[in-house]
């Protein structure tokens, strides 16, 4: 019985280790054409969504900005149905800052909102994966894996995160909000990605000011390009080395 | 034992059957849609659609493509009810009704508008 057994095994050995060869051939003719395939789709086809290529980021120019109005602030309000700050738990995506100065009593002003860093501490501490920065360097929230634990509202520097505490009603279509997640700018990544500009810029312009210029910062001919390398911008907190999108001018 | 099983099997099912056929489980209403024809046929859809959204909502976040097929959207704007204007505010509106039948928890909506673009009425608070 167990000799019988042990001749078969002997039999197949052979053309069982033949078939392998046999496969291992034909795998390999049969990866060179997939790979081929593989290259001509990506030099063909065009990328879909965004590309590495563009970084936004935005410019802003204090000493257009005036003290008291709240154009941006409104706009972005409107354009993301985010209540009219009217409640201490309504959201705030963009905010107005004044500055003055003790000394002399100059007063400027600015609006702050999320930074859209190169190296966003945000993203470092999502537990996960939630908040995350796009390819072309916009830092965003995925509210469908955001937990709301509030960690990202820690270790952002410029506090241009907030919470949805209570349920919503009636958002708008472009931009789903719920509660229980984190939310801050989105660079009004909905109008972004159809060729439009945020919602702040087009009332900062609107309200003639135009103290906000918005571009892609990796184009040199771009408007924004061009004024960061003619003159002098800061970064907020330039010190933690996060290399933000949006720049200031003037302060 | 597995007699019994069989058993108890038979029963429920022929306890099951006046259900289906006498109508006392209220049926999904499906309301005529707006648009010609859907982006695949209805058992794909029936079976598949939340698949899709899915893989459709990730690539949107995360890598900005947009218009695309299995857009949520999309489906909005076609299956919307005329009388509410929305697929999901009554219970007779095209979402509502076969999730409440099916007893499969629909959260789309408690972040995104169950209404068309175009349609919006009124403003938050």
């Amino acid at each position: 019985m167990t000799d019988r057994r042990h001749g078969g095994d002997k039999s197949t050995a052979l053309p069982r280790r033949r078939f392998i060869g046999a496969a291992a051939a034909l795998a390999g003719v049969a990866i060179a054409p997939g790979l081929m395939l593989f290259e001509f789709a990506r030099g063909d086809a065009p990328a879909k969504g965004v590309s590495g290529k563009v970084r936004w980021g935005m410019l802003i120019d204090t000493t257009r900005c005036a003290n008291g109005c709240t154009a941006c602030v409104d706009a972005c309000r409107r354009e993301n149905g985010l209540g009219f700050g009217t409640r201490p738990t309504d959201a705030q995506w963009i905010r107005k800052v004044e500055l003055k100065e003790v000394k002399s009593g100059r007063t400027q002003s600015a609006p702050v909102m999320c930074q859209h860093c190169a190296h966003p501490p945000c993203v470092d501490v999502c537990p996960t994966g939630a908040s995350f920065r796009r390819a072309d360097g916009i830092v965003l929230v995925d509210r469908h894996t955001c937990i709301g634990c509030r960690y990202c509202m820690m270790a952002c520097p410029y506090k241009a995160r907030s919470f949805v505490h209570e349920n919503l009603t009636d958002q708008k279509p472009d931009v789903p909000r719920g509660k229980g997640t984190v939310e801050a700018c989105t660079l009004c990544v909905h109008r972004v990605d159809r060729g439009r500009e945020p919602a702040c810029v087009e009332a900062c312009r609107a309200a003639r000011h135009e103290a906000i210029v918005f571009g892609d910062l990796n184009d040199p001919a771009s408007t924004i390009a061009r004024r960061i390398r003619e003159r002098t911008t800061l970064q907020l907190r330039a010190d933690l080395r996060l290399d933000t999108g949006v720049r200031y001018q003037g302060l | 034992m597995r007699r019994m099983l069989m058993l108890v099997f038979g029963a429920l099912c022929l306890a099951a059957l006046p259900a289906q056929a006498g109508g006392r489980t209220p049926k999904p209403v499906i309301e005529q849609a707006r648009g010609e024809k859907c982006i695949a046929e209805p058992e794909r859809m029936r079976r598949e659609h939340a698949e899709m959204l899915r893989h459709q909502r990730d690539q949107t976040v995360r890598q900005g493509v947009r218009g695309e097929k299995a857009s949520l959207t999309e489906c909005i704007a076609c299956h919307a009810s005329r009388a509410s204007g929305s697929v999901a505010a009554r219970r007779e509106d095209f979402c509502a009704s076969c999730h409440s039948y099916a007893g499969v928890k629909l959260d789309c909506f408690e972040c995104h508008s169950a209404r068309p673009k175009s349609e919006r009425v009124g403003t938050r608070r």
